[in-house]
């Protein structure tokens, strides 16, 4: 009996380990270590962010649905991992230790026959000076929208704006991106367009100055370099159509921004110019940069061999070309496949978890040599095909062996991606611009100039894509619930 | 002046863009219209999936 263990239970990790249980049985054991309790659909949470949906809404507890697939649940903290054992044994573990009440720090070694890290990332709010408290949580100036407990904090503190503006007292809003290296700028989007449709919604728009600032170098960039899309005849960039919204919106933009200090009521920022700037606010939402996990790992001596399993950032290395040089040189061909770590061939990385080769935006430095350019993001829908992807892959190696398996491959590079942004909740007057981009990471050599495909490759704002907005969170809850069918269901 | 162009003015920011107009704006919550748009929108948003999987 071999065991599959996958340390994380979000979209990827999830993903991976309901699709191992499926396709192996009884017959092997699939373990799922998460520090947390409950599953998170999270780009729902900014809908909580703005008080449109309960934290209820976007949770649900993972126990009962493990014990359903037969899936062995820990709710505990990975932190070390152990590839070649520990002296006296050569099986490999990892090192959890238990987030469960009652039980809180308890360590325990688990082995496993192949691991699976779709952890997710962590989020680095100390990366920026006041955006974090300085100790690995979120500091009390700004507010976040990345898990359901900060939406549900961020709308009390957004409410309390509100009632300011009601009662004629002019309030500033910020929203975008708390340090030069930032992903998910997509989920400030929707944020930022979630409170200025909501203070429409209460009449008090005319009350609230909104701005954005974001390390993007222009608006639509999303940390994909942006996109081309076909429309009224023309192949257009998402530049004009982001900065038409932001302008339609009445929705100031800073762009090519590092945030490098938060205090309270103020950013100071530097541009790719070089310039510093200050930013005053009365509400931010501010999305921290990621870093892997911070795992160590350490080998049968007891020697730390970090670096051999995980890039600087923390996040673990893949097949990827980490070699590939400068921005001239990069290839999608650079972008991983099988996610498999290169030393150890029974660890794999899937979601967020993996080291991308590179960005795909085209990187920038200020003249202080201050990197501001949005990093790689990866979306839900690639995040859950790599998991697929993966769990494909070690079930073939647990069933047929290494020799008579081929890894199952899911490049960013030839997989496209589906993403709706909200742009403000209602059944019949809300919209939602729905995107899909093919492939997500750019190919110039197979689409000379664009990078991807246009005739698959589009957006477009409105109702319909709200609707499909509502569906998705519905049916991806359904899905992870491992509802009737759920396997039906495309990641 | 057209309520949806008074936003060029405030800012050059807005000025350099393009702002949809009344028509523009009403057909993105026209229910009848959106309906049509939502069966188009899955039906390329599946034709990705599929080949993405």
């Amino acid at each position: 009996m071999a065991r599959l263990v996958v340390m994380g239970g979000g979209v990827s990790g999830h993903t991976a380990a309901t699709f191992a249980k499926k396709w192996l049985g009884d017959s092997h054991e699939v373990v799922v270590v998460t520090p947390n309790s409950q599953w998170n659909w999270i780009p729902s949470n900014i809908w909580v962010g703005v008080g449109q949906m309960q934290k209820k809404d976007v949770l649900f507890p993972l126990a009962p649905i493990y014990k359903k697939a037969g899936i062995i649940y820990k709710q505990a903290l990975a932190t070390e991992i152990h590839p070649n054992g520990k002296e006296g044994s050569d099986k490999p573990y990892i090192v959890i230790q238990s987030t469960k009440e009652g039980e809180a720090g308890k360590t325990e070694e688990l082995t496993y026959d192949y691991l699976i890290n779709a952890t997710g990332p962590k989020l680095n709010f100390d990366a920026t000076p006041g955006l974090g408290n300085g100790k690995g949580k979120m500091g009390t100036h700004t507010v976040s929208v990345c898990t359901a407990e900060h939406a549900v904090h961020a709308n009390l503190e957004l409410q309390q704006v509100f009632e300011k503006a009601k009662k004629g007292q002019r309030q500033k809003i910020l929203v975008g991106t708390g340090h030069g290296m930032c992903t998910c700028q997509g989920a400030a989007f929707e944020y930022i367009f979630n409170i200025e449709h909501e203070a429409r919604k209460a009449g008090i728009r005319d009350m609230l100055d909104i701005k954005w600032i974001s390390n993007e170098s222009f608006l639509g960039d999303f940390g994909m370099g942006g996109l081309h899309m076909k429309v009224g005849g023309y192949t257009v960039s998402s530049k004009l159509f982001a900065e038409s919204l932001y302008a339609e919106r009445n929705v100031e933009w800073i762009v090519g921004a590092h945030t490098s200090k938060v205090e309270e009521g103020k950013i100071e920022y530097e541009l790719l110019d070089g310039t510093k700037h200050e930013e005053t606010f009365d509400f931010a939402m501010l999305i921290p940069p990621f870093s892997g996990v911070g795992f160590k790992a350490y080998d049968k001596d007891g020697s730390d061999i970090t670096d051999v399993l995980f890039a600087p950032n923390g996040f673990m290395k893949v097949d990827a070309k980490y070699d590939a040089g400068a921005y001239e040189n990069w290839k999608a061909s650079d972008w991983p496949k099988t996610y498999q770590n290169p030393t150890f061939d029974n660890i794999f990385a899937a979601g967020i978890a993996f080291a991308p080769p590179h960005l795909i935006s085209k990187p920038m430095n200020s003249p202080n040599g201050t990197p501001i350019n949005p990093t790689p993001p990866r979306t839900g829908m690639p995040a859950g095909i790599i998991g697929k992807a993966v769990a494909r892959s070690v079930c073939d190696l647990i069933k047929n062996g290494k020799e008579n398996t081929h890894l199952h491959e899911a490049s960013m590079a030839q997989m496209g991606a589906a993403c709706v942004a909200s742009a403000g909740k209602g059944l019949l007057d809300g919209t939602a611009a729905a995107m899909t981009v093919y492939p997500v990471v750019p190919d110039f050599e197979k689409y000379p100039g664009t990078g991807r495909d246009t005739d698959y490759t589009f957006g477009e704002i409105g109702l319909a894509g709200h609707w499909i907005k509502h569906i998705l969170h519905h049916m991806f809850i359904y899905k992870a619930k491992l509802k009737p069918g759920w396997t039906l269901i495309p990641e | 002046m057209k309520k949806e162009e008074e936003n060029f003015a405030k800012s050059e920011q807005f000025n350099l863009t393009m702002i949809p107009g009344a028509y523009a704006r009403k057909m993105r919550t026209c229910k009848i219209w959106q309906f049509f748009r939502f069966l188009v929108l899955n039906i390329k948003m599946l034709i990705v999936v599929s080949k993405s999987h």
